[in-house]
């Protein structure tokens, strides 16, 4: 199998030594750009960027308490220390104290209130890092304590919301579930998950002349951060400029977060007139900034004899902490992600997005999608364990149609639909129905031991919620000697993004990749983009970066008729050569005459999505320009004695379109669902009674590592697929969807737990994440034990 | 503070400098020398991105302080490299796509290093349990064991010929 894997590799690597094709082209599995740079050491990260004279350490000082007023504060002791050049508190905040990215509910730096452990409320500047650390340990704060809420169940029952809870609903949900021949009501249970990007938090705010100020920033959203350090220092957008070459990982972590990294560094580096970095150690970033939101999901289902759905109403209660943050896209997207790939006519969908005094939760590779898929998923489950159908089967029976039974909750019509094809491939691929008979009579024999297979879905839907971000700039410069600088609004996080636009440009202009250079991220470069996110990156940069490199292409071509006296239409460009009615020059000596006839050879491009138009106040119409496919089917086994758990064999289908980059694609699919498997199996997120988080570092917060790798682990990308929108070169969205095909891992640990029951038509209370301890619960409880 | 003048001998070049005892050699690599390969991910020995090796032998570099390295002969990512030819393990993570953001990849490398040096051929579980000590958030680790086993492959070859 793992020799499947390598063929498919090797056929894209032949493509890459095509002599008829530019080198890098697209479609090629190319390595990513940075790929000898990272082998090397030499990539450079924000804190590996020489530092500049006179260059200042900051560290916070944050609350101890999860919710209080705070009655008193003497930083006298702080000011003190041995190396310390500033302190800031609210009050030394120059313009609005906020840097709330959608609503402004989110203090830089604590006022009177503190909402939750780990709150900054005072910044300290001093000529070392450990001098900055050592004196924001040293403050008095007087706290009068106030009443916490530490969990979303008791936030729903005293109705203590970031946001007014909102419903999405079609036909009769309660007549439908009331008529329906069965009934089931059931609670679904996820934990949030840490980013665990592996570079920290970290910003550099340097301050040049006339007040403006340069920030090098560890960001998903360069334009987010401009606009959020103007607004704190009281300056214009033209006066903050932003910079990011890449980031060691974000995932959703460096959205909104690093706002607050940057506008805190811009303060003290505005206050002191010297260049201040703010680099969060491991505990501080977990502690300080959000997390994947846990939603407790409530549902009421009828259905028929099948197992379709007939009417099914949920009502998800998420921990959106102590803000609003995204909390109102991420909570949508749960809503929108609540059918998975399942048509559910009569449906109603509540969504309450509750205030905690615990971090404000945020963007998470998904962004909600995963919670409302996870609770869909459960749904599914538990009606084929009621009929004593098999879960697969269940699930084949509510799959959207291609001509009916096509249109979402939302109102969106599904014109893509792929599932059942995919699905029935991998059915057929990984022999599911005769392992399934297999693991059955292992089990029974089996009394210590259980395992377990599921066979799960994803459809995901594709564009920011947000219409008005689904646009993109880039920026491409050709110089004289015929090489490139290419520029776009999107950032790399190891995703390959800058890679694929590359392959786009290299493939639009006909030069070899070797001739692109990938430039950082600039907000002074390609102004007003929206944040890498929503798996919309390659889609929306691919496009703006070709329609600049077309624009100096048509004019290349102008240029080439005329000079050389023939039609446009016999100017082709192959190749790193151009052929021009009879002649043949190459790519940089047409540009060098281009440049000598003064052509202009910079080209600014732009994209917006099409076709979508979405309704966000009535939660209708298409929020989406198409759907990303996929699915998994996982075997596990777990030990009943000790709850322990492990994948024994995985295979995965996933569809990417036609691929820009199969092994970038690859790539994604494979960390995408190991990192949808951490988060429903060890990655717990745990408060102590005072709302201290104690999981604040990978000593106690466990993500996966190499020996949690299924031994057996089946990764394809769907064949001869190509998306039916007119995206890039016909490639589909692949950053976010592959997360969620790590249900499968959880449905098959709920599968070994129903396994320990006497009765056939249990349904395991498992709950999310599925830790050793929270196996054990579900097979104690499935035997009919009581813990002792 | 008092400072303890140490000579270590960094990617071949002897090199003296008064340091503070409580100095990390993560820290003495990256601010003292600018050695910023070598990166910092979880500042609480754990997640390996900081991996060096000292006498030969990988070690977490922020788990050991720099005067400990007095007198030895540390490696770091940015030395493992002859010259412009690369190394085997260097060769197959860029080949096998091994690497995404990037962040874990010279800790990863230099573990697998040490790990190839010991055992020319390992298996792939014996991969697995020697990198469990090398977190990755974003490939999951699939081309890493596969780039470790054919960096393998590629020095038992170079060894042989």
């Amino acid at each position: 199998m793992r020799a499947e894997r390598e063929l498919e590799l090797r056929k894209a690597g032949d493509d890459a030594s095509d002599a008829s094709r530019v080198d890098g082209a697209v479609g090629t599995a190319t390595p990513h750009d940075s790929a000898v740079l990272h082998v090397n050491g030499r990539a450079t990260y924000t804190d590996d960027i020489p530092e500049p004279r006179g260059l200042l350490h900051a560290a916070f000082g944050v609350s101890t308490e999860a919710h209080a007023r705070i009655r008193g504060m003497d930083l006298s002791r702080v000011e003190a220390a041995p190396g310390v050049v500033a302190v800031i508190t609210a009050s030394d905040v120059p313009g609005p104290n906020n840097y709330g990215a959608v609503i402004a509910d989110d203090p830089i730096l604590a006022e009177d209130e503190v909402v939750y452990a780990g709150q900054p409320v005072f910044a300290v500047a001093a000529t070392t890092v450990d001098a900055a650390r050592r004196a924001a340990r040293l403050a008095d704060i007087d706290y009068e304590p106030l009443e916490a809420i530490l969990d979303p169940e008791t936030a729903l029952e005293r109705e203590s919301f970031v946001l007014p809870s909102t419903t999405l609903a079609r036909g009769d949900a309660d007549m439908a579930i009331a008529n329906a021949p069965h009934r089931l009501t059931g609670t679904a249970r996820v934990g949030g998950q840490d980013q665990f990007y592996l570079e920290g938090q970290i910003s550099i705010a340097i301050p040049r002349e006339g007040g403006d100020l340069f920030l090098y920033s560890s960001t998903q959203h360069p334009g987010e951060i401009q606009h959020s350090v103007a607004k704190a220092l009281g300056l214009a957008q033209k006066d903050v400029t932003v910079e990011c070459r890449r980031m060691g990982g974000a995932f959703g972590g460096k959205e909104s977060q690093p706002a607050l990294i940057a506008c805190t560094a811009a303060i003290l580096a505005q206050r002191t007139g010297r260049p201040v970095k703010l680099r969060l150690d491991r505990d501080a970033d977990m502690i300080i900034t959000g997390k994947r939101h846990d939603f407790v999901s409530h549902y009421e289902v009828g259905f028929d004899d099948t197992g379709r759905i007939l009417g099914i109403r949920y009502n998800h209660a998420s921990r959106c902490g102590a803000s609003a943050d995204l909390s109102g896209a991420v909570n949508d997207r749960a809503m929108f992600h609540s059918d998975n790939a399942y048509f559910l006519e009569h449906v109603a969908i509540d969504s309450h997005r509750c205030k905690t005094h615990t971090v404000s939760n945020t963007a998470f590779r998904g962004f909600g999608g995963p919670q409302g898929m996870f609770a869909c998923e459960q749904v599914v489950d538990d009606i084929a364990r009621h009929l004593g159908r098999d879960p697969l089967d269940v699930r084949r029976v509510n799959f959207y149609g291609t001509d009916s039974r096509n249109v979402t909750p939302y109102g969106q019509t599904i014109e893509d639909n792929i599932i059942a094809e995919i699905v029935d491939q991998l059915e057929a691929s990984t022999d599911y129905r005769d392992r399934r008979r297999e693991i059955e009579a292992w089990n029974a024999k089996s009394p210590v031991l259980k395992r377990g297979i599921a066979l799960t879905p994803v459809k995901f839907g594709i564009s920011f919620t947000a219409t008005h971000l689904n646009q993109a700039g880039a920026l491409v410069n050709v110089y004289t000697d015929g090489t490139v600088q290419l520029n776009h609004g999107g950032t790399e996080m190891g995703q390959g993004l800058f890679v694929k636009v590359a392959q786009v440009v290299a493939e639009t202009l006909q030069i070899d990749l070797s001739r692109i250079r990938c430039t950082a991220s600039d907000t002074s470069k390609v102004p007003n983009a929206s944040a890498t996110a929503a798996s919309a990156g390659s889609d929306l940069n691919g496009m703006a970066a070709r329609n600049a490199a077309e624009k100096i292409k048509r004019r290349l071509t102008g240029f080439a008729a005329q000079h050389y006296g023939c039609d446009e239409h016999e100017v082709r460009f192959d190749n790193n050569e151009v052929h021009v009615g009879g002649e043949t020059l190459s790519f940089a000596e047409l540009v060098h005459a281009a440049y000598m006839a003064r052509v202009s050879l910079s080209a600014q491009g732009f994209y917006k999505t099409p076709k979508i138009d979405y309704d966000k106040t009535t939660l209708t119409g298409r929020p989406f320009y198409y759907f990303a496919y996929g699915a998994a089917c996982t075997e596990v086994v777990i030990d009943t004695l000790t709850g322990e758990n492990r994948m024994t064999r995985v295979d995965i289908l996933h569809d990417c379109g036609r691929s820009l980059n199969p092994a970038v694609d690859l790539g994604q699919v494979e960390g995408g669902f190991i990192q949808g498997a951490g988060w429903l199996t060890t990655e717990e997120l745990w408060w102590n009674p005072r709302g201290d988080l104690k999981t604040h570092a990978p000593a106690t917060y466990k993500i996966p590592c190499a020996s949690d790798l299924p031994p057996d682990f089946r990764v394809t990308l769907l064949e001869s697929s190509e998306n039916r929108e007119d995206t890039i070169y016909k490639s589909k969205a692949v950053g976010e969807p592959p997360l969620m095909l790590g249900l499968s891992v959880f449905h098959a640990i709920r599968d070994a737990v129903a396994a320990c029951s006497a009765d056939p038509k249990h349904a395991p209370e498992l709950e999310a994440p599925a830790t050793p301890e929270h196996v054990l619960d579900a097979v104690m409880t499935a035997r009919g034990d009581t813990r002792v | 503070m008092s400072t303890v003048d140490i000579t270590v001998t960094v990617n071949g070049r002897a090199q003296t400098r008064a340091v503070e005892p409580r100095l990390l050699l993560v820290e003495f690599l990256r601010e003292t020398l600018g050695f910023t390969g070598t990166h910092v991910g979880c500042d609480s020995c754990q997640c390996g991105a900081c991996v060096v090796h000292v006498d030969g032998k990988s070690v977490k570099s922020c788990a050991m302080l720099a005067v400990q390295a007095d007198g030895r002969d540390v490696t770091t990512i940015e030395g493992l490299a002859d010259g412009d030819e690369l190394h085997p393990v260097q060769v197959a993570f860029r080949e096998q796509h091994a690497l995404q953001c990037g962040f874990c990849t010279p800790g990863m490398i230099m573990s697998a290093v040490d790990l190839l040096n010991r055992d020319p051929e390992p298996d792939e579980a014996a991969i697995r349990l020697w990198l469990n000590g090398n977190l990755c958030r974003c490939t999951g680790y699939q081309n890493i064991i596969r780039a470790v086993e054919a960096a393998g492959v590629a020095m038992r070859a170079a060894d042989n010929a």
